[in-house]
């Protein structure tokens, strides 16, 4: 039922040592602190092994000064100090190991994020079309936050824990050779439970996955279509399915987290029964003559030191292959091939003398110039016009589906032109390739007579204003929204575009003005005053090209027509491009192309096309039909 | 809070109880085992009795099996009681959205509501969970081995009378201190995935207006802050376990050092001190986790607190106590007098009497500006908003006067903002009337222009739609949803602007079959054309929340100039 982007089982990474290694190497970035880092990891490790160590010849001394006579502590003191002076070390290696590997993490961690920012407004919409919201996000929150579990946690754990286990089985040897292979024998013995109970656990594991997915995908789909539940009443029946999605996911997480939690309790009573067997075996040794009070004490010590490591690495381990399987799909997306931008050719404010010259210029002046780079290397200013030229062009968003056909047609500067058909007749594809957010197949897109993938992407789109049917308003004051369009707007350029828009009235009324803080989906504002601002944040931009998708669809007619005349203005000597619904939206277009599948069927200005009786008549006049 | 969310243990409660139970079977049989040890020490190696040592270690090794079995039965039961529990809640919420009218809809985000759902429930589960194991195990295990080393040596326990108090509070002062930078934090992060999630919905605009390194360096400002942030929080994080580190060798040695002393003067065994040791280690862990459970269990009373928020909304249109199963008897609607604000503020409405009746039967169109209040006055008709005062009437009774699943089964409504769901074409077509027939389908579809698009495709009625509609375009998606209000077979159909997508000529059949096949229907339709509403019986121009005028196409050209102004500014250029 979820979409694709929601089914997210327990992944394990397809590359897993190269994953690793490339994590590594954000590791290794900062040499210095990371070798201080696993310095310090090494001396906490050793100084609680080597500090049970030191119980031995304690407890052996002590019994010993018992046996003489000896009634004070102080002969000990040396060995007691040495024991001080280890566990000091050992608490300042925690504390710098701690302290480095959190700068360490935390400072990758953001270099992470803005890497994978940085590249995603890089990335062609292709990108965008092709995974869902959510999985994108879930990149910037869950992936990112494994991540930072795995560098600040799992990591120095599984290496801390690796040095304990070592470090205590060695201890274990010297101390006892013949103890050990008991040790052996129930570490044996864990191993075995914890691969059965590992395996166990994924499986249900990943049911316990499917079963969330599902349960929420299903409450996400929901409550964003509550308002259609309530008007069909569906309140009983989407309960009840989601009752059913709830056991489910109840079932299986139960499942899954028992075969999780049990393993601590068994690990630390097997751990328990390790002691126990050695205590009694040890003291069997000691009676035989065999082994020494000391030895017992720093022995039975060291097994309960034992098993935490062994639950340690079993546990960090799958935590962090789920984490590399995260990894893997940041690295995904910081490695994803960018926009291709061949293009030199540049944009510039420039300011127009009386003789037709031209001249860069820093700030805004409302005129605009392509620097063309010549062969020498310097800079040639020509004015932007906004002629734009298609030749014979096909594209596909698909191989092998074209969705344009073998498109001719031109907009001359300061023309209007509209596109006119039914839904997926190929109208918003063409204005998403005269501002190149897809690649043409064949043929050829010019403005001012350059094949449009001479300009640099940034260049040519900074030359367009667009304003979609879905308008995309960010969470900040009314005003920021409009200068979005343009960053150095001052705040009467903005006043201004609004007035153009007629949004100027609407936004006065607002509790706070112009500083009204629009929320994330703008649900402050009606659709039509969310498009008002849309126009506003074109029209502050004062580009030579003008791309109206739908603009005007959720605008009432009597509203469009009050804006009509700011519209005109902001048209004035732009070319623009207009998809409308309406009809009565492009009427005044100097040329009206009809779309059919992706192919022209018809073109001229709305009365050539009335007079021709095609599609376009049928169109028109089906609104009158029923008079 | 607590109290609130006690009774979602309902069905696992006796689990709930055993496990904390079956717990201190496994703390009493691990606290007693160093205390053997000692014994086997003590007595079995002075004594050199081998029979002794095997007794005494086959009982150890017999009480740490009971404990391993204790413990693992105890988790089991945490985790059924806990996930249990979180059923319940999670079904609890749902339900109560489900209750929720637009009004209380209004006040939540669909990601907040979802996140509620979501992530709270899944913390107040593992805090439960901790609860149930945690909040048992360490306290039980701090006091019994509290007890058993002051039973080894009074004396010696001094030591853990400092540590305790000492670790205890450090670590209540740490928690006390992070909390705050942890919520920082996390408000940090938030902001950050918003804009995120803002940029990557809007790329088209970001593109478009070329302002990529315009979103990377505010990215790059707040990614920075949550570094920032989170360096605050953690920083106070890293230093527990060095504390907890020295404060268990500074016991440790303590416990030698003193201890030592007794067991040279002889009033303490090597065994017994052993023990202590042992006892040291135990007693400070519980600590540890007790206060790693109570950080747990500060972070999710956040949750507790936004579920309880949910819980508590009361849905702002129940049934009316005397509601009897009456059923509107025509399509006929009449507002007396209404007025209504979604602020319940007089000051401030949206719609300021209004006064309208309209035939069962009759075609009506609502024509007027953005936010002249055309929805909200037809979203009163299906009483998904109550009045502020006045009174809205269906088939000849207060819409107050029904129960709400039987008057909106009478009623089809077409939202602006329409949704669909996945599954397939039918799947979501059988919302109207889950048991239509296939030719009430058809008809429903045929009336909607949905009829020859849906064949078009390959899987015709089948075709699955994927989430929110994606497979389909926004005007097939708005038949789509017209003839799945039609399949209802309602008294009243409301349209709210549900032909915008559709080509005109599209426009045109839908209403040509609506005035051939719905004859009987009452049809309210909103619209932004002109086109769309003038062959209606009647037409409301709405103006700022008032009726500005009803009648005819032809009257209102004369009379209305708000009218007047709208049809031409849509007939420009028209002969």
């Amino acid at each position: 039922m979820p979409g694709p982007g929601k089914m997210k089982g327990i992944a394990r990474p397809q590359n897993g040592k190269k994953t690793f290694l490339r994590l590594l190497s954000y590791l290794t970035e900062h040499p210095v602190m990371l070798t201080c880092a696993f310095v310090a990891l090494a001396f906490s490790a050793s100084a609680s092994v080597l500090g049970t160590y030191m119980l031995k010849p304690l407890f052996n001394s002590i019994a010993e000064m018992f046996q003489s006579g000896v009634t004070s502590m102080r002969p000990l003191l040396g060995t007691v100090l040495t024991l001080v002076a280890i566990y000091l070390c050992g608490a300042a290696g925690t504390f710098v190991s701690n302290f480095l590997l959190m700068r360490l993490s935390t400072g990758i961690l953001e270099k992470v994020r803005v890497q994978m920012f940085t590249k995603m407004q890089r990335l062609p919409l292709r990108y965008f079309d092709s995974r869902t919201h959510g999985e994108i996000m879930s990149l910037y929150s869950n992936d990112t936050d494994t991540l930072r579990e795995t560098l600040s946690n799992s990591l120095p754990q599984l290496l801390t824990s690796t040095i304990t286990l070592i470090g205590v089985f060695g201890m274990m040897l010297v101390l006892s050779p013949l103890l050990t292979l008991l040790v052996v024998v129930v570490f044996f013995l864990m191993m075995l439970i914890i691969k059965n109970i590992g395996s166990k656990s994924s499986k249900y594991f990943k049911a316990r996955q499917e079963a969330l997915a599902q349960a929420n995908g299903y409450a996400e789909e929901l409550l964003e279509g509550q308002r259609e539940v309530k008007v069909f009443c569906r309140e009983d029946a989407s309960v009840t399915r989601f009752a059913e999605l709830s056991e489910n996911l109840r079932f299986a997480s139960t499942q899954a987290m028992t075969y999780a939690m049990i393993l601590m309790p068994i690990m630390g009573n097997l751990s328990y029964v390790l002691y126990a067997a050695c205590a009694a075996a040890g003291a069997g040794l000691t009676i035989a003559g065999m082994m020494d009070i000391g030895t017992i004490a720093a022995y039975l010590q060291y097994t309960k030191q034992f098993s935490n490591p062994v639950t340690m690495i079993s546990q960090q381990f799958s935590g962090i292959l789920n984490s590399l399987a995260g990894a893997e799909r940041i690295f995904n997306l910081i490695d994803a091939e960018p926009e291709t931008d061949e293009g030199d050719i540049e944009i510039a404010y420039v300011v127009k003398h009386e003789d037709g010259s031209l001249t860069e210029n820093e700030t805004f002046t409302g005129e605009w110039a392509w620097k063309v780079p010549q062969e020498d290397g310097s800079f040639r200013l020509e004015e932007v016009h906004g002629d734009v030229r298609f030749t014979n062009v096909f594209f596909a968003y698909t191989e092998g589906h074209d969705v344009l056909k073998d498109i001719t047609m031109w907009a001359k500067p300061g023309q209007k032109l509209a596109f006119v058909g039914s839904t997926g007749a190929g109208k918003t594809t063409i204005t998403n390739l005269i501002n190149r957010f897809y690649d043409i197949r064949s043929g050829e897109v010019t403005l001012d007579g350059y094949d449009i993938r001479r300009f640099r992407k940034d260049a040519l789109r900074r030359s367009m204003a667009m304003v979609l049917q879905d308008t995309h308003l960010f969470t900040g004051t009314v005003r920021e929204n409009i200068r979005y369009g343009r960053l150095d707007a001052t705040d009467e350029e903005i006043v201004e575009a609004a007035k153009l828009a007629n949004a100027h009235n609407f936004i006065r009324h607002l509790p706070q003005g112009y500083d009204t803080v629009l929320t994330a989906d703008g649900t402050n504002l009606s659709q039509g005053q969310r498009q008002l601002i849309a126009i506003a944040r074109a029209a502050v931009s004062d580009a030579a090209i003008l791309i109206l998708d739908e603009a005007t669809s959720s605008i009432d007619t009597r509203t469009e027509a009050l804006i009509e005349k700011g519209m005109d203005r902001l048209m004035k000597g732009r070319t623009v491009f207009v998809i409308a619904h309406r009809l009565s939206t492009v009427r005044n277009a100097n040329a009206i192309i009809v779309l059919e599948n992706g192919k022209i069927i018809e073109r001229g200005d709305h009365d050539d096309l009335l007079e021709q009786k095609g599609k376009y008549y049928q169109l028109y006049t089906g609104m009158f039909e029923l008079n | 809070m607590l109290k609130k969310l006690f009774p979602f243990v309902k069905g696992y409660r006796l689990t709930s109880i055993l496990s904390p139970v079956v717990i201190t079977v496994e703390v009493v049989l691990e606290v007693f085992i160093p205390l053997l040890m000692a014994d086997i020490i003590d007595v079995g190696i002075p004594a050199g009795d081998f029979g002794y040592v095997l007794k005494k270690g086959g009982l150890m090794i017999v009480m740490c099996l009971g404990a391993l079995v204790a413990g693992a039965l105890a988790a089991r039961l945490a985790i059924y009681s806990s996930n249990g529990a979180a059923k319940n809640l999670r079904m609890s919420v749902f339900e109560k959205i489900q209750s929720f009218s637009f009004k209380n809809t209004d006040k939540y985000s669909t990601a907040s509501l979802l996140t509620r759902l979501t992530n709270d429930i899944t913390n107040i589960q593992s805090c439960f969970q901790m609860l149930l194991r945690m909040l048992t195990r360490s306290p039980m295990m701090l006091i019994m081995a509290t007890v058993f080393a002051i039973r080894i040596s009074p004396q010696l326990s001094m030591i853990l009378f400092l540590a305790i108090p000492f670790l205890g509070l450090t670590m209540f002062l740490l928690a006390r201190a992070a909390f705050p930078r942890f919520e920082r934090m996390l408000k940090q992060y938030d902001g950050m995935n918003a804009r995120t999630q803002e940029t990557l919905i809007a790329i088209r605009v970001v593109k478009a207006f070329v302002r990529g390194d315009y979103e990377t360096e505010r990215f790059e400002d707040s990614a920075a802050a949550l570094k920032k942030a989170q360096r605050a929080a953690e920083s106070l994080m890293i230093v527990s376990s060095p504390v907890m580190q020295l404060t268990v060798y500074s016991c440790i040695i303590a416990a030698i050092w003193i201890g030592g002393g007794h067991v040279l003067n002889g009033t303490l065994t090597s065994g017994a001190l052993m023990s202590f040791i042992t006892y040291i280690t135990q007693i400070l862990m519980s600590l540890m986790m007790m206060t790693f459970a109570f950080i747990n269990f500060v972070i999710s009373s956040a949750s507790a607190k936004r579920i309880c928020e949910v819980l508590d909304e009361v849905p702002a249109i129940r049934d009316n106590d005397a509601a009897t199963e009456l059923l509107p008897e025509d399509g006929s609607v009449e507002f007396r007098d209404v007025s209504f604000s979604y602020s319940d503020n007089p000051e401030n409405p949206t719609l300021e009497h209004i006064s309208l009746s309209v035939r069962s039967g009759e075609v009506i169109g609502i024509v007027g500006g953005s936010g002249s209040g055309k929805t909200t006055l037809v979203q009163l008709i299906p009483r998904l908003y109550d009045v502020l005062s006045g009174s809205v009437l269906v088939g000849g009774h207060d819409v107050r006067d029904y129960k709400t699943d039987n008057l909106r089964a009478a009623i089809g409504m077409v939202l602006q903002k329409n949704v669909l769901f996945s599954g397939t074409i039918r799947e979501n077509l059988l919302w109207g009337k889950a048991d239509a027939t296939q030719e009430e389908i058809d008809a429903a579809c045929r009336a909607a222009c949905a009829y020859d698009f849906i064949q078009s495709f390959p899987d015709k009625y089948e075709t699955d739609l994927g989430q929110g509609g994606v497979n389909v375009s926004g005007g097939q998606k708005q038949r789509l949803c017209i003839a799945r209000a039609l399949i209802k077979q309602p008294k009243v159909l409301i349209l709210d602007d549900s032909t915008s997508a559709c080509d005109t000529a599209t426009d045109a059949n839908i209403r040509r079959a609506f005035r051939e096949e719905l004859a009987g229907t009452t049809k309210i339709i909103i619209a932004q054309r002109v086109a769309s509403v003038m062959d209606a019986d009647r037409i409301v121009v709405l103006d700022d929340g008032k009726i500005d005028a009803i009648g005819t196409h032809a009257e209102l050209l004369e009379t209305n100039e708000i009218y007047r102004e709208i049809y031409s500014s849509q007939q420009k250029g028209v002969a």
